[in-house]
């Protein structure tokens, strides 16, 4: 993850933007999609138009205006939070498509070459581009091979490689050719890009609702309606007491204080969070430069409960690497180390960098000048199977230094008339049944040793998937290895399953399976072969180093290209719903005390004693100042919450990779429990400073 | 409180708990047709209903189809028992020659009867005939019993199956639970009953002089076999008008604690039975363990309120308005468990409960009949709050909200608040309109918030599919029969049909495999949440009116005002 994407939740310029827009989303047509804040709004509207007709008729009320200035106050709030989601979301995109706008392209019309702005290309158009361009719009390498500077998007400064055919052929706009030219055809239409799509995700008037916010939107409309039904027969309950007690009807409650008090119930704090919750959460995958096309895929990553792992890269380094000498009988570690390190010198593979460094590390042998030894390098080739060294000069002081696979160095050995010990093929089956590669040193007609080769897994990865075992989450390791080799380096990462010998038709079916019996899988993959895969799975992450039919296929672009990410991903997944879902909890269990304010400052004057307190008031728990300061103070308080909570909405409440129930519990202490105390110390704090003042 | 009460008490849960598992296993064999030791005795029975009403019963249909079937067969029920109530007098079996019952007073009563609810706006031995009580009411009281099981069957088989439409079959739940698990236990029930002295005859009224020399009508009838399956089948409506205060309903100690034992016995059951076939035994325990905590509460509150007395009384039990042969203990017990039960007899007269025990009443009927509830509609009003429990916390473990396996969508949720508001709507909305109008406000006996509770408690009653009365309110009015009647409608099939769709929805799913990264609900933490989930969402919906009705006059009566 690039730290330079990481906007402070105090940034000005945010901000400022953010104030305006709260006004601005006043416009009723925006509301009514946020059905709780529309019903504020209403409210606020409708104790306007009783504060202004009092006026006029000359009865100025100061707390039907304080209420209806906090309601005012209460749909700005909600607006806030959603404006600021969206300014940080735009934020993040705004840079990665800062150099697209007025990009020209040479576009190619027959056999002639027309400049078109980037805006104008359509989906089948061929570009060409020569160092120094900047690639137009996302596409597909049809013809040639350049170098490409892709950190406008990815943040990583080293060129990439990109390349007709194969698995390098997709390339994204806004990046630059820096060396060589290419025919670029263009995969998308203008303003769907991927990262357009991925700024509409994060602008919320173009935003649609994701499955999860739907059904939550659902839930809120639903209390909404029973609250409002308990707030509109309340009168009538009221008139009949007021009746009853011998008191007259122009005591009932009157609108504003009815207002008051359903706007109080309604779930505002969770209605008016809910899209900066959505909102943050795409935020959230932008910076961890994940690209998602929908707002279903990352709900859906909080639900996968299967993660398909490519061993290469994802769980090992990528290249195996020697850990180990291994000398034959009568031969010192030391002269089979000094051997291997002559064989690999000129060896420029990773695994012969490999046993230089394991060299060097363990025996301080330091590296020697080859020309010196009078040394012939002799490469690797697919008949010999092997590698090594011709050291010294003249025909018969020649030593031959070779290492390769066992059977390559048995017949090297034997048609040296030297002898193969039993010994040295027991040590190579050992490694191999545990996972290693075994390379045999022979120095002429002797065999002095087995270098062992291995997969060396990530540190800290067996770790994460213990971490994800504690989820729920089921690993399985993806690899062309054999079975052997694969289960031992399943056992030491620590996966839960693993496929050896797998064939992308393998994932294909695989992934089938695991859904058919209820699973959510996810996957990360490149490869055009990938690509049935990358779609079969309900979440895809295709690496934008991939081709683009994988980027097409998959439902999340990720631009670094790092297969871990998709562990990330699904925690940004998880860490959203779980903001959901406290937060709703919190909202609801807020109006407990927001009745114990209410309810005895409203039933106050029902069979009055003589000091005007009726029995009701003994609920006030609180012991709120006055009727008129704890209905005031309720209001201010479900306003201010608001506020108080966007950071949580935009950070997510905290995240830690731990079983269900450890989960549930803590969240229901903090945002359940908290929920039903933290208000009755608010309100009372208002209220003390609204008497104070007044 | 008595030592000896509270030995009842106790003897009273621990049979409870003790007979759960055993009915419960019963009831599984019974549901899922494995063989069962009444199946050599009673399959005759079940087959010739097949036959005699065409049905196949492999034949198995959709969530549409299963719930048209129902309300068909509850409409031609009510239409039954309607035009027979109209025309009683033309009938036999009418020795004490009762008329011809209104028509809107039919109206209600047949609606009530049919909807499990059992609301009576009539007294029995005035109005109703022996024909009318056995053939139109007792029908009604087993297969309004069997109707509430056949949905709750439904439900589970839409989330025990996957990829499918097919909900079961109507007809053949219906009859299974009729013929295997009511009758039965019915008529070894009413056995029990007549041996304690219950009555069973169809003599006509006798006249009889009483000891100061006056001549009293004492009414008879066929009253044991329609008291058992109306304790069993949380019916609730009695053969008499003092219901199970009347000693030819209840006569001893005995068929006092038998008949309140009968209220709980199969909705207890069928959290075993609903575990068993959901695959998680112990999920059925966290769903009784949910309902008796709560029903244990009550009971506490109530009794705390009965007998710690008041400013008037003194430090005195409350025993204005209490059958005097069965005390305050046996009265709590009873109107605690006959409110959280949807069962609506009672053994005293809710009217004169202290405020507090009478709301304890009232939020155990506004809470949607949900503590044990009604014989399969308990249950499955409870998977509605589950589901709902399910998806507000659900999402803190950071996954779409699964229940069994199952996820729970927009459509579920949106099903699940249908069936949660629509009978809210109806208690503050017609209590509401009660309570401001001159047809409402004339039926009142009692004035002051104690009238306020008795609207409340009526269209409380009537929408959770109760029965019980608070009394002190005329309700055989037009307006009362024909509003408390729309009431006990909507608050039965406004949650049936919501049920149904959820079960169709669900039946469709895949389901998702247990793992470490499930929401749990098999544990206390999950009883916890469901029970605050509960009172918090019904409590909410509620507190307004409970304030300015009981909660106001326990107040008022602590300063020594009564009304």
């Amino acid at each position: 993850m690039s730290s330079k994407k990481n906007i402070s939740l105090f940034n000005k310029k945010i901000l400022i933007q953010a104030l305006k827009e709260s006004f601005y989303k006043i416009n009723p047509l925006q509301l009514i999609k946020n059905p709780v804040i529309f019903i504020v709004a209403i409210g606020a509207m409708l104790t306007t138009v009783i504060v202004l007709t009092g006026l006029l008729h000359g009865n100025y009320s100061s707390f039907n205006l304080q209420i209806a200035i906090w309601l005012w106050f209460t749909v700005l709030f909600a607006n806030f939070s959603e404006a600021v989601a969206e300014g940080r979301g735009k934020a993040q995109a705004d840079s990665l498509r800062k150099n697209r706008t007025q990009t020209q392209a040479r576009k190619r019309q027959g056999n002639k070459e027309v400049l078109v702005y980037a805006t104008d290309l359509k989906k089948g158009d061929v570009v060409y581009c020569t160092a120094g361009d900047i690639i137009p719009s996302d596409g597909e390498v049809i013809e040639g091979i350049a170098s490409v500077d892709e950190s406008a998007i990815t943040g990583e400064s080293a060129p990439v490689i990109r390349e007709s055919g194969g698995d390098r052929s997709a390339v994204t706009g806004g990046t630059k050719v820096i060396s060589d030219s290419i025919l670029i055809r263009i995969t998308s239409e203008p303003g769907d890009t991927f990262i357009d799509r991925m700024i509409a995700l994060v602008e919320s008037a173009k935003r649609q609702k994701t499955p999860n916010e739907i059904a939550l939107s659902i839930l809120l409309s639903g209390l909404s309606i029973v609250f409002l039904l308990a707030v509109v027969t309340l009168p009538a309950f009221f008139g009949y007491n007021l009746n009853a007690s011998g008191q007259p009807s122009s005591q009932n409650l009157s609108l504003p204080v009815l207002i008051a008090l359903l706007v109080c119930l309604i779930p505002t704090t969770i209605g008016g969070l809910l899209s900066a919750i959505g909102i943050s959460g795409m935020d959230r995958l932008l910076q961890r430069n994940v690209i998602a096309t929908s707002g279903r895929a990352i709900e859906a990553a909080g639900d996968v409960d299967v993660l398909l792992l490519d061993k290469t890269g994802t769980i090992t380094l990528g290249n195996r690497m020697a850990t180990d000498f291994i000398p034959a009988e009568g031969i010192s570690i030391e002269e089979l180390a000094d051997a291997a390190q002559l064989s690999s010198l000129s060896d420029e593979t990773p695994e012969g960098r490999s046993i230089v460094v394991l060299a060097k590390e363990k025996f301080n042998l330091r590296g020697r000048d080859v020309h010196q030894l009078n040394a012939l390098f002799i490469p690797f080739t697919a008949q010999t199977r092997m590698s090594g060294v011709d050291i010294g000069s003249g025909q018969d002081s020649i030593h031959q230094i070779r290492k390769g696979s066992a059977d390559a160095i048995r017949s090297f050995v034997q048609n040296n008339n030297g002898f193969y010990p039993q010994k040295v093929q027991d040590v190579v089956a050992d490694i191999s049944r545990q996972g290693g590669t075994p390379l045999v040193v022979a120095a002429d007609n002797k065999v002095l040793g087995v270098i062992c080769l291995k997969d060396i897994v990530k540190g800290g990865i067996k770790q994460r998937f213990a971490e994800l075992r504690k989820m729920g989450i089921r690993t399985i390791m993806i690899t062309g290895d054999n079975s052997l080799t694969a289960a031992a380096i399943a056992a030491e990462a620590g996966v839960d399953d693993f496929m050896a010998e797998a064939k992308p038709e393998d994932k294909l079916r695989r992934i089938r399976e695991e859904q058919a019996n209820g699973h959510l899988v996810g996957m990360i993959g490149d490869g055009t072969n990938d690509a049935p895969a990358l779609a079969q799975a309900d979440i895809g992450i295709a690496m934008n180093t991939g081709t683009q039919a994988a980027r097409e296929a998959g439902n999340m672009v990720d631009l670094d290209s790092n297969p871990t990410k998709l562990i990330e991903v699904v925690e940004v997944g998880k860490q959203l719903l779980m903001t959901r879902g406290a937060l709703t909890t919190f909202s609801i269990a807020n109006d407990v005390a927001k009745y114990f304010a209410i309810i005895p400052a409203i039933a106050i004057v029902l069979y009055a004693g003589k000091n005007g307190a009726g029995p009701l008031s003994l609920l006030n728990v609180m012991n709120l100042g006055s009727p008129q300061s704890a209905i005031l103070s309720a209001v201010i308080f479900n306003a201010v919450i608001i506020v108080l909570l966007i950071p949580l909405a935009l950070k997510g409440v905290q995240y830690r990779p731990v079983s269900a129930t450890s989960a549930l519990t803590r969240n229901l202490l903090i945002y359940g429990l908290g929920g039903i105390i933290a208000p009755f110390f608010g309100i009372k704090i208002i209220d003390l400073l609204i008497n104070l003042v007044s | 409180m008595t030592i000896l009460e509270l030995i009842q008490v106790i003897l009273f849960f621990a049979l409870l708990i003790g007979l759960t598992p055993i009915l419960g296993n019963f009831l599984y064999k019974v549901f899922i047709a494995r063989k069962h030791f009444l199946y050599p005795a009673l399959g005759w029975l079940e087959r010739l209903t097949y036959k005699a009403g065409g049905i196949n019963p492999d034949e198995e249909s959709n969530w549409r189809t299963y719930a048209f079937g129902l309300l068909l067969f509850n409409f031609i029920g009510f239409l039954f028992l309607f035009v027979m109530q109209l025309l009683q007098s033309h009938l036999p079996l009418n020795p004490a020659h009762v008329r011809d019952v209104s028509w809107h007073s039919a109206f209600n009563t047949a609606v009530s009867f049919m909807t499990n609810t059992n609301w009576q706006g009539y007294s029995g031995e005035t109005t109703m005939s022996y024909l009318v009580q056995m053939i139109g009411l007792t029908v009604q009281n087993f297969v309004s019993a069997a109707t509430g099981i056949a949905v709750l069957l439904a439900l589970i088989r839409g989330l025990t199956r996957k990829t499918t439409e097919q909900l079961g079959n109507f007809w053949v739940d219906l009859t299974r639970s009729t013929i295997y698990v009511l009758l039965p236990l019915a008529i070894l029930f009413s056995i029990v009953l007549t041996g304690q002295g219950v009555i069973q005859n169809f003599h006509s009224y006798q006249t009889v002089q009483t000891l100061t020399g006056k001549t009293q009508e004492i009414p008879m009838g066929p009253a044991a076999s329609q008291i058992a399956i109306k304790q069993l089948g949380t019916n609730g409506g009695g053969f008499f008008n003092a219901n199970s205060a009347h000693p030819f309903e209840n006569p001893t100690p005995f068929s006092n604690f038998l008949e309140m034992f009968a209220i709980l016995l199969i909705p207890a059951s069928l959290t075993f039975t609903y575990g068993k076939m959901t695959g998680s035994v112990r999920h059925g325990w966290t769903i009784f363990t949910a309902m008796f905590i709560l029903l244990l509460a009550g009971l506490c509150v109530s009794l705390y309120a009965e007998y710690h007395g008041n400013p008037i009384f003194g430090n005195h039990a409350l025993m204005e308005g209490k059958e005097t042969r069965f005390g305050i203990t046996n009265s709590i017990l009873w109107s605690t468990s006959t409110t959280a039960a949807s069962n609506g007899s009672v053994n005293a007269m809710h009217d004169s409960l202290s405020p507090l025990a009478g709301m304890v009443a009232m939020v155990n009927l506004m809470l949607g009949e949900v503590i044990f509830g009604g014989v399969g509609a308990g249950l499955y009003g409870m998977v509605i709050f589950i589901i709902l429990t399910v998806f507000i916390a659900g999402l803190m473990v950071g996954r779409t909200p699964e229940y069994l396996g199952k996820k729970i969508e927009a459509f579920e949720v949106q099903m699940t608040l249908i069936a949660i508001l629509l009978p809210s709507i109806v208690i503050l909305v017609f209590t509401a309109w009660a309570s401001v109008s001159a047809p409402g406000l004339a039926s009142l006996n009692n004035n002051g918030p104690h009238g306020f509770s008795e609207i409340l408690y009526a269209f409380g009653s009537a929408a959770g599919n109760n029965g019980s009365a608070f009394a002190g309110l005329n309700a055989n009015t037009v307006f009362y029969n024909l509003a408390l009647g729309t009431a006990m409608l909507i608050g039965r099939f406004g949650v049936i049909l919501p049920v149904m769709a959820v079960a169709g929805s669900l039946a469709r799913k895949k389901s998702t495999p247990v793992s470490s990264g499930t929401f749990r609900t098999d544990n206390w933490l999950f009883i916890a949440l469901l029970i605050g989930i509960i009172l918090i969402v019904g409590g909410l919906t509620f507190f307004p009116a409970l304030a300015l009705g009981p909660i106001i006059e326990h107040l008022l009566l602590m300063n020594g005002i009564t009304f």
